[in-house]
């Protein structure tokens, strides 16, 4: 994973030399371990601040939304799926795009690292093919990769980018027989009753800080339902009922649009897993149309069409 | 004032029977980080901890606060009338609050309690609130209290400082406040020569594992407007996601927005932290926004905090080095690099 930082430098250097784009997007080391910051690159001798590791776990087609330049983009599975959903949905045009593809093996969730080492600060993370090395001030532990995936990379099924001009590394195996809604399932057989408590307790700690949509790329929303004030919809306090609507709204304008990247959960500060309502209308996308998001750039998603002989009864 | 010495398990049982004449917020695990809540709702607090993930703010300052409240029922004689919402200033203390965050309260203090403008509801919740601090041992490597004015065990704005020497707390009271907490608490006894030296040791070793350089002395003399217009700002900002996070997690951000809430006929008038990364923090009732772009307004949350803090207060920089931003702002934007970029424009 760790090659891939000098391939994309390369590449990067190489679009900007023959103008082939006039900036690049990718990201580049952080100051704290496992972190690392989106970057705009426009100049050919900045193109070697671009890195790559298993912490790169942020969705890079939010910087595209109306940009208007000729743009370079790393691309690994989810994200280059999230860049065909921009596409569908007119947010960035397909030739503004060169898109370099890089088959992902799934991002280190941060949290679980920080668990394994008892929340003892991490100083450094040192990646050596399937093993991650974590040093602090006064310990050091070895792990195995595929141990501490993010939740959605150890289920995911589309490593390998959908859309690409080029592809950076041979792909990699796909998973299968991985159970990606097992955690939903469980929800969905709760009783009402339970399953208003879960989702109460889920939301709780929230802050309404709005870094889960602000990381998604699905909302792009010029004004967002929340920050709309005439007419005002949701409260802006911290009472539990603004919050859910919050949740629960921003969940269903995600439906059959969501590719699982992740993102919202990951930048979290208060560790809510709100992937579990997206889940659900990814599940029930699956279901009831067959459906992933961004698997094609030429198929709207199911709730975004109407067709006169659709084989749904209930929509004619 | 004479220091004290608890063992820990003591200490515990001081604070239980402080609960008689105090509401009184301790640390506790809360999933995988601390969160200060009442002792009463919590199994046991866990002052071996290296800071909250939320700052203790919310204890002076709730993220939600009903200012007022009225009827909109015409028959009612008192029909559109504001009346103040009833609130409870009975004691409380913020105990384990780290030096940081204490030394934050002092500088939310310049904003809400000064001689032109006193915050009532902030001034009397702060007035009613003892402040027992825990010394940090091991401070993080995002900290940098030290290059903004404090310390790991520095005694600014608190009642009572601890020391963890071990098996033990070293109480050293600094106000006639602490006093009053620790007699109600009864306990403990003096602290012998031992126990001052270890204590001592504490203090010199932690101020040396501060590894993060900020420099904060040039800013002052800077002119605003060409740190306004320095050719940074976009390339910082083009990672920022305008998220609340820094904000809110943040002892020192101190904003708000007021808002009435109606069901049928009756009212309320609430203020809710608000954050300067919102657009809506700026947004005209014309429907024209000064800060219409991302990059204006991370602009504006670093220079409120390094340049017109700096230059209205001239008491040093809104910000207390606790490095909550830098830990969780999920693009990595970090403020030592901005506040050295500033330094050195």
């Amino acid at each position: 994973m760790l090659n891939y930082s000098e391939k994309i430098r390369e590449t990067a250097s190489r679009l900007l030399k023959d103008k082939s784009v006039d900036l690049f997007i990718g990201y580049r080391k952080g100051s704290v371990p496992m972190m690392n910051e989106p970057v705009l690159i426009r100049e050919q001798a900045m193109a070697d601040q671009l890195y790559w590791d298993n912490f790169c776990g942020l969705n890079l087609c939010n910087y595209l939304t109306k940009r208007t330049e000729k743009i370079g983009i790393i691309a690994n599975g989810c994200n280059s799926r999230s860049i065909i959903t921009h596409i569908i949905e007119n947010q960035i045009k397909r030739d503004q795009l060169y898109i370099v593809g890089i088959p992902c093996e799934g991002m280190i969730d941060h949290r679980a690292v920080a668990r394994a080492v008892k929340q003892k600060e991490v100083l450094d993370v040192q990646q050596d093919g399937d093993k991650f090395t974590v040093r602090g001030p006064d310990f050091e532990e070895t792990f195995e990769k595929q141990k501490f995936l993010q939740g959605n990379c150890a289920t995911c099924l589309h490593h390998n980018p959908v859309i690409y001009d080029e592809m950076l590394g041979e792909p990699v195996e796909e998973q299968t027989g991985v159970e990606p809604y097992g955690d939903v399932e469980k929800i969905e057989e709760m009783a009402p009753e339970k399953k208003q408590g879960f989702f109460t307790r889920l939301i709780s700690r929230c802050i309404r800080c709005y870094a889960c949509r602000n990381a998604c790329p699905l909302c792009y929303c010029p004004t967002c339902f929340v920050d709309e004030s005439n007419p005002q919809w949701v409260g802006k306090s911290i009472d539990p009922t603004d919050t859910m609507t919050f949740h629960f709204l921003r969940a269903y304008h995600c439906a059959g649009r969501c590719t699982d990247c992740g993102a919202c959960e990951r930048v979290c500060p208060m560790d809510i897993s709100m992937r579990q309502f997206t889940k659900k209308l990814n599940k029930d996308c699956w279901t009831l149309f067959s459906w992933e998001a961004g698997m094609t750039p030429d198929q709207r998603p199911p709730l975004d069409l109407y067709k006169p002989d659709d084989y749904n009864d209930f929509v004619k | 004032m004479t220091d004290k010495v608890f063992t820990k398990e003591d200490w515990m049982g001081t604070l239980q029977r402080l609960q008689e004449a105090y509401r009184i917020f301790v640390p506790a695990k809360d999933g995988d980080f601390h969160s200060f809540k009442p002792l009463d709702e919590v199994t046991s607090p866990d002052f071996d901890y290296p800071n909250s993930r939320l700052s203790p703010k919310s204890t002076v300052y709730p993220q939600s606060e009903r200012m007022f409240e009225y009827t909109l029922d015409k028959t009612d004689s008192e029909v559109n009338i504001m009346k103040e919402s009833t609130k409870d200033y009975s004691p409380q203390a913020i105990v384990g609050l780290r030096p940081c965050d204490a030394h934050a309260f002092q500088i939310v203090k310049r904003n809400f309690d000064n001689p032109d403008y006193q915050d009532p509801w902030w001034v009397q919740h702060f007035e009613s609130t003892t402040f027992v601090g825990l010394g940090c041992n091991t401070p993080c490597s995002t900290c940098f209290c030290t290059e903004v004015g404090g310390g790991p065990f520095d005694e600014e704005g608190l009642d009572i400082l601890l020391f963890d020497i071990g098996k033990d707390y070293l109480a050293r009271v600094l106000t006639e406040k602490g006093e009053a907490f620790l007699e109600k608490g009864a306990g403990g006894s003096v602290a012998d020569n031992a126990a001052l030296s270890h204590a001592g040791e504490l203090v010199t070793s932690a101020s040396q594992k501060i590894g993060s350089s900020v420099h904060t002395d040039k800013l002052k003399e800077k002119v605003i407007n060409d740190l306004f217009d320095a050719p940074f700002w976009e390339d910082l900002a083009f990672a920022c996601l305008n998220c609340g996070t820094c904000t809110y997690l943040c002892p020192t951000c101190w904003c708000f927005d007021i808002q009435d809430e109606v069901l049928e006929k009756e009212g309320d008038r609430i203020r809710n932290w608000d954050s300067c990364m919102f657009p809506l923090f700026t947004l005209h009732g014309s429907g024209h926004n000064p800060r219409d772009k991302a990059f204006q307004r991370v602009r504006q949350r670093f220079m409120h905090k390094l340049k017109y803090y700096v230059d209205k207060y001239n008491n040093g920089v809104q910000c207390s080095g606790c490095g909550r931003c830098i830990r969780y702002c999920p693009v990595n934007i970090d403020i030592r690099k901005v506040c050295n970029l500033m330094n050195s424009a």
